[in-house]
């Protein structure tokens, strides 16, 4: 039975989503796949070129610094949408590691806190799967300009 | 004072809107309560025992009176006729509805003023020592860092959703009227032996629950790395404070948990490995923000008022009084800065109506350069007035009840809303403050008792500061019925100390004749010129303990 390709928000644009992610327990399909922390640690995926590591919000991936380049795309979980810990993560990624790939926010995901994981560094977002997206997208125009302009983005703002 | 430019002003307009959009998905049901909850609070709306309630945002004190008739406006219009001057330094509304809270921003945005991040796990409001820019002991005004740090916080993206609320404070005499070391973080600004500007950074004091006075973080901190640092302190905390118990959450039980020396080291690698040249403190700007911060147009010739302001004193029981208790000290001759007590007989602390805030705008027109501060001791201030204004000043504040000669005495008493308004609260503790103002209303009585800080929390939480009053009382619920543990010999400033508790606690009727009988025994056992802490110092508590509960 074919799913419909979910959509997500990457780069501030609704897209269908390339990746899959995949439980640890689950077959590795084909195709860019994003794993646990511990299943891209121990050499599973050695060989691909298109992996994905999520990471809990206890686990930071500067521990892991030297092999980061190993990723297209680092997943920081968001066990609740108050739990802050991920976006002093991603502002790491891109500030200490100089992370290029995408850092892609799963979990509980919601419009009113995607500004600010966007102003961190994160660039793609996983909207709770019971929200809309495309209401989601709405967040980014709330605020036209902040007092944090020395925050790091991996892209340059369109327009 | 601080005037926003286009960027400030665009912000707080947003920000209204997206608020008013906001409460319209929470009112169509789009979002749930738990997920709106975060988001009012960090607009300052609560909900509490009644209605809601709306906690406004006043920047380090300041307010002008242009804003001040815009909060009577707000209280006449959204409210019941009055609001409430916190702790914090900000004023609270405890009866608006909730589809009106976008038209109340409104109108705090059109003279500058917001409820932003005054509740949420976020960084609060920044206070700082009401007397700055007129103190006498003020080393370098704090106003302009107080104002960086304010925008550099507003809306931080990184540190909104924190373990846990986060309170900033500042001074920069060398008295500390500000509290700091009872702060998440507090600052001193202070000048080093080559005359340059830094900070002493203190760091995981607080009250509560689990009452620490703080530590030193650094002793003299670069005025150019002020943000940086704070950063680098702010993500260790945000990374390892505890998530799963909020009782646990505040930086202090880190920095305990850690101890200072490593919350230091990790905080020293967070800041060499992220510090980025953006956010470096330039003189040029600080000594622009400084530019807004400039003193009124004080009249040099002002001390020329000094003769007639004594004869007056001279001849005027309560003037004299008034001038004694309620005005203090300014760098500039001829000047004074006056406390206008909240703390009248007939009203709970804190507590101003509509008509009073008016009255007091046009005083501090006609008198005061337009300048009035809220202090975190539940009273207002004007901060200059010239010694050939004060009488007429007196007289007006007296018509409408805002001139009671009481500061620093028992009855300038620090008091939560407890029971009557708070969801928190475990006990009342309005009532209570009603009670000892009426026990103790005799003027020479309370001059006789001198400097007491008395400090009256509803619930552990601690928003009326228990632990630092001289005396303190908190409110607690055994069985059902009000009880409240007495303490003493809590201090803040640069002696703070937590007060201890007397013993057993006494019962709604029993806490006032036991408060009186605490005093009885101070009057007998100080020394000469003995303010009643320092007694408390000396002796310990045994002699009142032994006349508290009469055995």
């Amino acid at each position: 039975m074919a799913t419909e390709p979910r959509r997500i928000i990457v780069d501030r644009r609704l897209v269908e989503d390339a990746w899959q992610p995949v439980a640890d327990d689950a077959p590795l399909p084909d195709g860019p796949v994003i794993v646990s922390r511990q299943r891209w640690l121990s050499g599973a995926l050695a060989g691909r070129t298109e992996v994905g590591a999520r990471y809990r919000p206890d686990e930071d991936p500067m521990e892991d610094a030297e092999r980061l380049g190993e990723l297209a795309v680092i997943a920081l979980e968001f066990p609740a949408f108050s739990d802050g810990r991920p976006l002093s993560r991603a502002r790491k990624l891109r500030q200490i590691a100089g992370f290029h790939g995408q850092i892609r926010a799963v979990g509980d995901v919601l419009r009113d806190q995607i500004l600010y994981m966007w102003r961190c560094g994160f660039d793609a977002f996983e909207v709770r799967a019971d929200k809309s997206p495309e209401d989601a997208l709405a967040a980014f125009a709330e605020f036209s300009v902040d007092y944090q302009a020395a925050t790091p983005r991996r892209i340059a703002e369109p327009g | 004072m601080y005037r926003y430019n286009a960027l400030d002003q665009r912000i707080v307009d947003e920000r209204v809107a997206q608020f008013r959009d906001q409460g319209r998905r929470r009112l169509s049901g789009e979002l749930s309560e738990d997920e709106f909850r975060p988001l009012r609070l960090m607009n300052g709306l609560y909900h509490q025992r009644h209605a809601y309630m709306l906690r406004v945002a006043i920047p380090y004190g300041l307010l002008s009176t242009a804003q001040v008739r815009m909060l009577a406006h707000i209280a006449r219009t959204f409210d019941r006729g009055y609001g409430h001057f916190t702790t914090r330094q900000n004023i609270q509304f405890n009866w608006p509805e909730l589809p009106a809270v976008p038209d109340v921003l409104g109108c705090l945005a059109a003279v500058q003023m917001h409820a932003i991040q005054t509740s949420g796990n976020c960084v609060r409001n920044i206070s700082a020592d009401h007397l700055a820019g007129v103190a006498r002991d003020e080393v370098v005004d704090p106003r302009p860092y107080c104002e960086i740090m304010r925008q550099w916080s507003t809306f931080h993206p990184e540190f909104s959703y924190l373990p846990r609320k986060f309170k900033l404070a500042f001074t920069g005499a060398t008295t500390d009227r500000a509290a700091i070391k009872l702060h998440d973080i507090g600052y001193r600004v202070r000048r080093n032996d080559a005359g340059e500007v830094g900070f002493e950074v203190w760091v995981g004091g607080g009250m509560g629950r689990t009452p620490v006075v703080g530590e030193l973080l650094h002793p003299f901190l670069p005025e150019r790395d002020l943000l940086s640092f704070t950063e680098s302190a702010l993500r260790v905390y945000n990374e390892l404070g505890d998530r799963k118990d909020k009782y646990k959450a505040r930086i202090k039980i880190l920095v305990r948990r850690l101890g200072v020396a490593e919350f230091r080291r990790l905080v020293d690698a967070d800041w060499s490995a992220t510090r980025t040249p953006d956010l470096d403190l330039l003189p040029g700007q600080v000594a622009a923000m400084a530019a807004h911060f400039a003193p009124p147009a004080w009249d040099p010739w002002a001390a020329e008022g000094d003769v007639l302001l004594a004869e007056k004193a001279r001849t005027d029981r309560g003037f004299r009084d008034w001038l004694a208790h309620n005005v203090a000290a300014h760098k500039a001759p001829g000047y004074h800065a006056v406390v206008v007590s909240l703390k009248a007989p007939d009203a709970p602390p804190g507590d101003v109506t509509d008509a009073q805030l008016e009255a007091l705008a046009d005083i501090a027109d006609d008198h005061a350069f337009g300048e009035i501060r809220s202090l975190h001791t539940q009273n207002l201030l004007l901060p200059s007035v010239a010694s050939a204004d004060l009488f007429a000043v007196w007289q007006r504040l007296r018509l409408v009840k805002l001139a009671t000669p009481n500061v620093d005495t028992l009855t300038d008493q620090i008091c939560c809303p407890g029971f009557d308004f708070c969801s928190l609260a475990n006990a009342a503790s309005i009532p209570v403050a009603a009670e000892i103002a009426e026990a103790f209303d005799d003027l020479d009585h309370l001059y006789d008792l001198g400097e007491i800080k008395l400090k009256i929390s509803g619930c552990i939480n601690a928003c009326g500061h228990h632990h630092v009053g001289h005396i303190g009382i908190l409110g607690i619920d055994k069985r059902g019925a009000d009880f409240y543990q007495v303490m003493l010999g809590g201090a803040e400033g640069d002696d703070a100390s937590l007060g201890r508790i007397l013993g057993p606690a006494f019962a709604r009727d029993e806490v006032v004749p036991a408060i009186g009988r605490i005093l009885d025994a101070y009057v007998d056992l100080r020394g000469e010129g003995e303010r009643f802490l320092d007694t408390v110092r000396r002796l310990g508590l045994a002699p009142f303990k032994e006349r508290a509960y009469g055995h």
